[in-house]
């Protein structure tokens, strides 16, 4: 995998990460022996999830709650709406926390999903179509270094995103935030956002094999 | 899982995770990947996009009572939301564009059937039914079609698509699918545009069976 880096893309993972070979058991009383590994909004995700953390879910809210706002307002709903809606993503990610699944998206991935939805409905009649769910077997065993690589990509996409020149992360994030169309995106296609494509091709084989056993 | 060989094209996935793609596409984008896990993980990876977005926007405060607010309504009851399963050959986005109804077929001639799901002015979306080598009349594009193959496989000039498969034509394309033998073919349509066929006849009942 390292030779399909860019070169210009240094590993920028915390060096003193090295994944676990197997993490504890989802139904074991607290994630201490992998907890120190994974970021600060995946525990307390997981907390939410398998804990119904509050206090966990309350500093979810802190890190998640200003930037929606931001994203919300920018998407084009009125500042006066914006909160409404983060009001209801927040709860969404409350209410569907066993949705949550690490080994195959990071929290902000999956909030994102979320976010969206939420603003489809607000602006459209009909809201946006899902896929089918899929669903983990009952008692599988989180695998740490499974969702230690789905975290590093992110990190690393975030990375790359930063890297972009203006112009290039303002396409991006118009096209993200839902203020282009298909036809647009497609017209894309010359621009130099090989950076990115590469990361999101590098996550692919990783999430293809997570997804091979799982079933709707 | 089946092995599907004709994917949803990758800026139409981006399209579908932004939310901008027209209803009728994003009921076949998340059709196929409810059938295909390749395009499942695509478009997580362009969900891995949105959250890296999310991530670097700009903060905005929140109000002083959003958190309390929030927290207060955690225990408030709810109606828990559950994405429709697969009945039969009709994956759960069909099943939830049909209203969880039976297929009401109408014929359009030549053992070929419709049942049209919804029509808007931005597209419609369609069962198809096309007995063994029949031919779908022979047709142009005024916009995009998307057709998923949900039983059976059809042929066209472009190749061959069975279940899962997705066929993206433009108005490049003139194309004759024809279902090949076996079970009939029943695919899932969706147009940004009314369909124009070439033969007078079809072009005259277009109106009428809005096709």
């Amino acid at each position: 995998m390292t030779a399909l880096d860019p070169p210009d893309n240094p590993p920028d993972g915390d060096p003193g990460r090295r994944p676990a070979a197997r993490g504890p058991r989802r139904t074991a009383p607290d994630h201490a022996a992998c907890a120190p590994t994974l970021s600060r909004e995946t525990q307390w995700m997981m907390a939410v999830r398998d804990q119904r953390d509050r206090t966990a879910f309350a500093a979810l809210f802190d890190h998640f709650a200003p930037r929606l706002k931001g994203f919300v307002i920018r998407s084009g709903i009125p500042a006066a709406k914006a909160e409404e809606v983060v009001q209801d993503v927040m709860l969404t990610i409350w209410r569907k926390a066993d949705q949550f699944d690490p080994h195959r998206a990071q929290v902000s991935a999956w909030i994102y999903q979320i976010a969206r939805n939420r603003q489809i409905d607000v602006m459209r009649r009909d809201g946006r179509p899902m896929p089918e769910e899929l669903r983990e077997d009952p008692g599988t065993e989180p695998d740490a270094s499974q969702i230690l690589a789905v975290e590093q990509e992110a990190r690393q996409l975030k990375s790359a995103l930063t890297r972009l020149n203006a112009e290039q992360r303002d396409v991006i994030e118009k096209a993200y935030l839902g203020e282009l169309s298909h036809q647009q995106i497609s017209d894309q296609t010359g621009l130099p956002l090989g950076t990115i494509k590469s990361r999101i091709r590098l996550g692919l084989n990783r999430l293809r094999h997570e997804l091979k056993d799982l079933k709707p | 899982m089946s092995v599907t060989h004709h994917h949803i094209p990758d800026s139409m996935l981006a399209a579908y995770a932004a939310g901008t793609l027209p209803q009728a596409f994003a009921v076949v984008v998340a059709t196929h990947v409810s059938m295909c896990s390749l395009c499942r993980a695509a478009l997580g990876a362009h969900e891995a996009v949105g959250g890296a977005v999310l991530e670097l926007q700009d903060q905005v405060a929140v109000s002083d009572g959003l958190k309390s607010n929030v927290l207060d309504l955690l225990d408030a009851p709810f109606a828990p939301t559950t994405a429709p399963a697969r009945n039969g050959i009709y994956p759960g986005p069909v099943v939830e564009a049909m209203k969880g109804r039976a297929p009401r077929w109408k014929t359009l001639g030549m053992g070929v059937r419709q049942d049209i799901l919804f029509g808007q002015k931005d597209g419609s979306l369609r069962l198809l039914y096309i007995p063994p080598g029949q031919a779908v009349p022979d047709h142009g594009h005024n916009g995009l079609e998307l057709t998923l193959v949900l039983q059976g496989s059809f042929s066209d000039e472009t190749g061959q698509f069975g279940v899962g498969d997705v066929e993206v034509a433009d108005e490049t394309l003139e194309h004759t699918p024809v279902a090949d033998a076996g079970d009939p073919c029943i695919c899932l349509a969706a147009t940004d545009a009314p369909l124009r066929f070439r033969a007078l006849a079809p072009r005259l009942l277009q109106p009428l069976f809005r096709i």
